[in-house]
């Protein structure tokens, strides 16, 4: 089942995505150049901004993770779409 | 453990239904070369590397796993509006008699995925090199997969897979020398 999804949605898990780019590149290089400081303090701004995002996301859309990994919720969401296939 | 993230690592679309493109992305599925069987390699590899590239196998292993969503991703959104006749008609009746729109872990030709199609020598650099070639047959088949399509939507997405493939393979081609330095530090006393 497709869902519409509102455009903001759309923006901020665009957003979101860049910003997971960046932080996984960082991680598999951090990996094999575990002492390159610039890498570490990038791998550290990029940690920021996207946890700003992901916030910004959370709070429209629901959570991102669950198992208690997120603010306490205080209706239960996590169960409900739309899930990544969907949108 | 591993915990979920409600989102893809990368925006899957496709422009139109195609399920004779779906049944050749399911290669990418559950073929010798795709995404479960590089998360499995990866991740069973784990337990027998020296420390120094534990974390670079879990962290590639468990970016497979986003990249197995994305391929199903791209299998359900080609093949969820076609009916019956139209899978029957891409190849897929074989298919649809058994699982009708559900995914399966097979590859393109219709054979189950085996455990098989990986390896664990339990030597590093067996071990490492094996990794490579996996992440460069993967590459060479997302290109294939490129060249079989005209969809603008599918092909982004499939360029991104393909350009994580190689820098997977970069990533382990550094592990290897890391490997080397320190089996030849280890001789000097």
């Amino acid at each position: 089942m497709t869902k519409l999804v509102p455009k903001e949605y759309e923006q901020l898990m665009q957003e979101l995505q860049a910003l997971d780019f960046v932080l996984v590149e960082l991680t598999l290089y951090l990996d094999t150049h575990p002492d390159d400081e610039q890498a570490l303090a990038e791998f550290g701004q990029f940690a920021r901004r996207r946890a700003a995002v992901a916030h910004q996301f959370e709070s429209r859309f629901g959570p991102l993770l669950e198992f208690g990994r997120g603010p306490a919720p205080a209706r239960w969401t996590w169960c409900e779409g739309p899930w990544p296939w969907q949108v | 453990m591993w915990i979920y993230e409600k989102k893809l690592q990368y925006p899957v679309r496709v422009s139109k239904c195609d399920p004779r493109m779906a049944k050749f992305l399911i290669e990418q599925y559950g073929g010798a070369d795709g995404e479960l069987a590089a998360a499995l390699r990866y991740l069973n590899q784990r337990y027998s590397i020296p420390d120094k590239v534990i974390g670079l196998l879990t962290d590639i292993g468990t970016e497979e796993f986003a990249h197995l969503e994305m391929i199903a991703t791209m299998v359900y959104k080609l093949t969820k509006d076609a009916t019956p006749e139209q899978l029957r008609d891409a190849g897929l009746g074989e298919h649809f008699a058994d699982h009708s729109w559900a995914l399966h872990y097979h590859n393109a030709a219709g054979h189950p995925f085996t455990v098989t199609y990986i390896q664990a020598k339990g030597d590093p650099i067996a071990d490492l090199y094996e990794d490579i070639a996996a992440e460069e047959k993967a590459r060479a088949t997302y290109q294939w997969l490129i060249d079989m399509t005209d969809d603008p939507d599918l092909q982004d997405g499939l360029k991104f897979l393909r350009e994580r493939e190689v820098v997977h393979s970069l990533r382990f081609r550094e592990a290897v020398e890391i490997l080397k330095q320190y089996n030849e530090e280890k001789k000097i006393f």
